[in-house]
């Protein structure tokens, strides 16, 4: 996994309360880890904030896995 | 109990009677406060008699720019806001049929608008901590109407609106949102009001007197504590039994 990769995993896990083991790409926020919508707000201001980036509204739809978080953070992070 | 040592508060319309108060109480229970205000003057003198863990943040609630400011302005200056105080208001009354426009938009820029955009700064800062605390000061007319206030009671039934959501939403997150209704109480806004006017209010008063800012600035100080975690959602109505709720 990449760098990115596993400091998304841990922001995850710290936010969701979930065993590490279950944080993989395709693990989707809210069917697979629990998360309801207010959790995932959540989640995107926390990768702003570890990654020194704005993630857009419209961005931030479309983040809906694991995978799509890493994807879009080795793309636009800033720190 | 009701211990505020180490907390940060924001307080819009401090240099009004409630808000003033409101300072004041939550400085006392150890907080430290950000005091808002449209006149820097006033700002000034009232922070000097506070002392020390004050900041002046001048803000004028019509103007978007400065609303979006506040908030950003307060966490620079306490490093966190853990209590929004929103209280500033206005009023521009006439009966209904003859409320201009201007009147009507005015009015729910600076109370409703600005509350809601304070209260979505504050609780983005608040839900990341786990702790928060929304207090927004409603009015009595705001649930019983009042003639000569169309706009003004609008906006204060729109505040208990968005506090219940506020409330419903960010319970899990430690944050919680909840309204004071102050009824009849002593302040420059009422006392503008001529004595017949005055009569008739406290003839509807059981407790027989104009309530305090005290009075309210102590329903603060509770809400605002570690106390008051289990409440959220609520107006609590401060009025001497004018109206019960």
């Amino acid at each position: 996994m990449s760098e990115i990769g596993e400091r998304v995993k841990k922001i995850v896990v710290e936010h969701l309360g979930v065993e590490p083991e279950k944080v993989v790409d395709s693990a989707s926020f809210i069917d697979d880890l629990g998360a309801d919508s207010l959790d995932t707000v959540e989640l995107v201001m926390a990768f702003e904030e570890e990654f020194g980036c704005e993630i857009p509204d419209d961005a931030a739809e479309t983040i809906l896995t694991v995978g799509d978080a890493t994807k879009f953070l080795e793309k636009n992070a800033k720190s | 109990m009701f211990d505020l040592t180490g907390k940060t508060a924001l307080v819009t319309g401090a240099t009004g009677g409630i808000g003033g108060a409101i300072a004041q109480a939550l400085h006392s229970q150890g907080a430290t406060v950000a005091i808002s205000g449209t006149r820097r003057e006033v700002l000034d003198g009232f922070a000097a008699k506070l002392g020390e863990r004050v900041h002046v943040l001048p803000c004028n609630l019509s103007s978007k720019d400065d609303v979006e400011a506040l908030v950003p302005a307060a966490e620079a200056a306490m490093g966190q806001v853990d209590i929004l105080i929103a209280n500033a208001g206005i009023t521009r009354d006439n009966l209904f049929v003859q409320l201009r426009d201007e009147d009507w938009d005015d009015v729910i820029a600076v109370n409703l608008t600005a509350t809601f955009r304070l209260a979505r700064a504050a609780t983005k800062l608040m839900m990341r901590k786990r702790f928060g605390r929304i207090i927004a000061i409603t009015s009595i007319v705001g649930v019983t109407g009042n003639p000569g206030q169309g706009n003004y009671t609008a906006s204060k039934a729109g505040i208990i609106g968005l506090i219940k959501t506020l409330g419903a939403e960010y319970a899990k997150r430690g944050v919680t949102a909840n309204c004071i209704a102050p009824g009849f109480i002593k302040t420059p806004m009422t006392d503008a009001l001529n004595d017949k006017q005055r009569e008739t209010i406290l003839a509807k008063v059981p407790a027989a007197r104009l309530g305090t800012p005290e009075d309210i600035a102590a329903a603060a100080v509770y809400l605002a504590s570690n106390e008051a975690a289990y409440v959220t959602g609520q107006t609590i109505h401060v009025n001497g039994g004018m109206a019960m709720i």
